[in-house]
């Protein structure tokens, strides 16, 4: 069809909304990665022996692993002596409150949309902010605090609460799980740290942004998240870089530790910068994720909505070790004009009575491939384990890829898996039926689009929900064919 | 409000319709009828404006304009409103949702401001209560998982949302049970008035039970053979189809 053509051109054209950069000075590494880069990082974060002497460990680890070639994505191979693993924005010091941090770097935080002046807030959501790699400014802190949730960056937890860090740090994504999450483990800079404690429930949704700036700069950035027993936290996760022509890596790692009945929601809005149309560009989104149900009676849900990067390659997971313990993945991923996705979950079965749920909606236009790979696996003593997945992928045009990689795994009788999927066209008939009541195409796919992953938005929070919304409609307004 | 003149359409290469003429006036019901294959949906989407159909021929004017070169949401927002003979399902969008945003796009196209939530809910539930419809119909998935029936009732609330100068109704009649058909006939005459032209394309004269057309046309092998008033429709239902195609093949 012409027509459907033509307002796919106009859609590819669009412009990357977060596509601009600031000038801010920056303390960085030079590039290449070597052990004297990590004791220069370790050493620029005045960090003790024993966090340096494991960013080695990870190191020597790293050198000895190789890329996983397993993704069902392509790209030129990545040469890891040509980045820079450490920038930081230039602060003469360190900020103990918002007054002290600079004026450019609320100004950036502001042109996202994210305020970082509290009483600005409309709703309470406590945020940590990241550039480059580094925590600048943190909400909410005394609010939290007062109720004993520590939320900061993770160089003030290395610093405040190293044994909290030294215990969980690792604990359920090993140094040398896998390539990308070894990387990380070495050159880290900085992330978010949170621990909820026994009982509490937190009172707001608590939040990181982040951003990356510097040319030439991979990010990475961990987050640990501990909850303790009977506690319920509830996380926020957003991102976006400036349109640079070469391709940026990041690597970043996520732990959650939930103990007994404790409960985790973690939401991402993923919209690093996709890449020009013609595939110019784009971030590297290679991430680990992972939540440890560790307590009986547990549950540890994650949703995530995927716009951006050129190629994203992640698997939020859950190890159900509790017995009862529950964990959910609720994902819609958007690919456009190059982009390519292979993205899924990884449901670990232990205990008994576990009980996990999957629902991906993948929607693919342009030029772009995506993929959903997920595992269901049910180890041997994890008697009455349920599992529900559902994978449905929505294509517009002819020329792009949907793909589905299930695994399931079991090694117990008593399991029951459920697995649904299906793929399907937006139909011309649902675009005249709504062309004929006076709406025009662009605003019909969105409408068409948001209904279909309605059951993934829904799990997000209301601030979020909205936001993400909208980047659907923008990544794929009028993509019709 | 709206002439149409030798308009000739096909699609995949056939010739559906060969030559229709018609005219609406502001204030009638005209009923299209024929049997099977006549061309009486062709007709309607044709209207409406959609891509799969090639008008060969002929010209359409609505309210003064081409109706013809007009995109099918220009044509819905100037007033063309088409009762679809299978209404989609849209899956996660409520109507309500549905009908805020066509409501609303509408609105701005007049000029007029958008809709709040609070006027949007009180227009919804005067409207609803035309064909009888229970809100928590409304908040469902378009269409999904409706009865037939349903479906139906939903088409002409809509049609009372959005207010149309021009209403098409293809086939509404069809797989409906006569309390249901009562209640859709019963909304479409409440919505009758006089600036407004309706057209009811229909294989039985049973729905002009209901709804009394001023003129009734038949339409046979892609253009309108014979025009008259109701009493066409009882003959037709008395007589069936075959004596139009017997007095044709006559001259």
């Amino acid at each position: 069809m012409n027509k459907d053509n033509q307002v796919l051109e106009e859609l590819t054209s669009k412009e990357y909304e977060h596509g601009w950069t600031i000038d801010i000075e920056t303390d960085s590494a030079p590039k290449g990665l070597n052990e004297g880069i990590i004791r220069f990082i370790s050493a620029k974060k005045n960090e003790p022996e024993w966090l340096l002497e494991w960013r080695l460990k990870a190191y020597r680890q790293w050198t000895k692993m190789t890329e996983p070639k397993w993704p069902n994505v392509t790209y030129p191979p990545i040469d890891y002596q040509d980045l820079i693993y450490y920038s930081a924005p230039k602060q003469k010091v360190q900020p103990k409150n918002l007054e002290d941090v600079d004026p450019e770097l609320i100004k950036t935080f502001e042109k996202l949309g994210i305020s970082l002046t509290e009483q600005k807030r409309l709703t309470g959501v406590a945020v940590d902010a990241v550039i480059d790699s580094v925590s600048v400014a943190t909400t909410y802190k005394t609010t939290l605090a007062e109720l004993g949730i520590i939320f900061c960056s993770f160089s003030e937890a290395v610093k405040e609460h190293p044994e909290l860090v030294k215990k969980y740090m690792g604990s359920v994504v090993p140094v040398n799980d896998n390539y990308f999450a070894a990387l990380n483990s070495a050159v880290f800079t900085d992330g978010s740290f949170c621990y909820i404690p026994k009982g509490v429930r937190c009172p707001m949704e608590l939040s990181t942004y982040f951003r990356i700036n510097a040319a030439n700069t991979g990010q990475f950035e961990r987050t640990l998240i501990v909850a303790d027993e009977g506690s319920y936290v509830s996380y926020l996760e957003g991102c976006t870089a400036p349109m640079r022509d070469e391709n940026q890596l990041h690597a970043a790692v996520v732990e959650i530790y939930a103990m007994k009945d404790a409960q985790v929601k973690y939401s991402t809005v993923q919209n690093w910068y996709p890449g020009d149309k013609h595939g110019k560009g784009g971030i590297y989104n290679f991430v680990t994720k992972r939540g440890l149900c560790f307590g009986d009676g547990s549950k540890i849900s994650w949703t995530q909505v995927e716009t951006g990067s050129a190629i994203t390659w992640k698997y939020p997971s859950c190890i159900l070790k509790g017995d009862n313990s529950m964990g959910e993945f609720y994902s819609v991923a958007v690919t456009n004009n190059y982009q390519q996705a292979d993205t899924g979950t990884k449901m670990i079965h232990i205990g008994k009575n576990t009980k996990s749920r999957i629902v991906s909606k993948g929607i693919s236009a342009g030029h772009s491939q995506n993929s959903y790979r997920g595992q269901v696996k049910i180890m041997k003593r994890a008697e009455n384990a349920r599992n529900f997945s559902q994978c449905d992928s929505l294509l517009m045009g002819d020329k792009c890829g949907a793909h589905t990689f299930p695994y399931i795994d079991v090694e117990n009788n008593s399991a029951r898996i459920e697995h649904e999927a299906t793929t399907s066209k937006i139909g011309e008939d649902q675009i005249f039926y709504c062309l004929q009541r006076g709406i025009d195409e662009e605003s019909a796919v969105a409408l068409i689009v948001n209904g279909y992953a309605k059951e993934v938005l829904n799990q997000l929070p209301m601030e979020f929900a909205v936001e993400a919304q909208k980047l659907l409609a923008l990544t794929l307004e009028g993509s019709v064919g | 409000m709206l002439t149409i003149k030798n308009l000739q359409a096909k699609i995949d290469g056939k010739q559906i319709l060969t030559g229709v003429n018609l005219e609406v006036k502001a204030g009638e019901v005209h009923a299209i009828m024929g049997p099977n294959g006549s061309g009486k949906s062709t007709l309607a989407s044709v209207l409406a404006g959609r891509e799969e159909y090639e008008v060969t021929e002929g010209q359409v004017e609505f309210l003064g304009k081409n109706l013809l070169e007009m995109a099918p949401e220009e044509r819905a927002r100037d007033g063309v409103f088409l009762a679809f003979q299978y209404p989609v399902e849209i899956p996660g969008v409520s109507t309500i949702n549905f009908m805020k945003t066509a409501l609303n796009q509408i609105r701005v196209h007049r000029g007029q401001q958008p809709l709040d939530a609070v006027s949007f809910l009180k227009l919804m539930k005067e409207k609803m209560k035309l064909v009888e419809m229970d809100q928590s119909l409304l908040n469902r998935s378009l269409n999904e998982g409706f009865s037939g029936g349903e479906k139906k009732r939903n088409e002409i609330f809509q049609m009372a949302m959005l207010e149309p100068k021009l209403s098409i109704l293809d086939e509404t009649d069809s797989g409906l049970d006569i309390d249901a058909l009562k209640i859709v006939a019963n909304g479409v005459n409440k919505l009758r008035n006089k600036s407004n032209g309706v057209i009811v394309v229909t294989h039985y004269q049973r729905l002009l039970d209901y709804i009394i057309p001023d003129f009734v046309h038949v339409l046979y092998r892609g253009r309108i053979v014979k025009s008259g008033t109701k009493e066409l429709a009882l003959e037709l239902e008395a007589k069936g189809y075959d004596w139009i195609k017997d007095e044709l093949a006559l001259a």
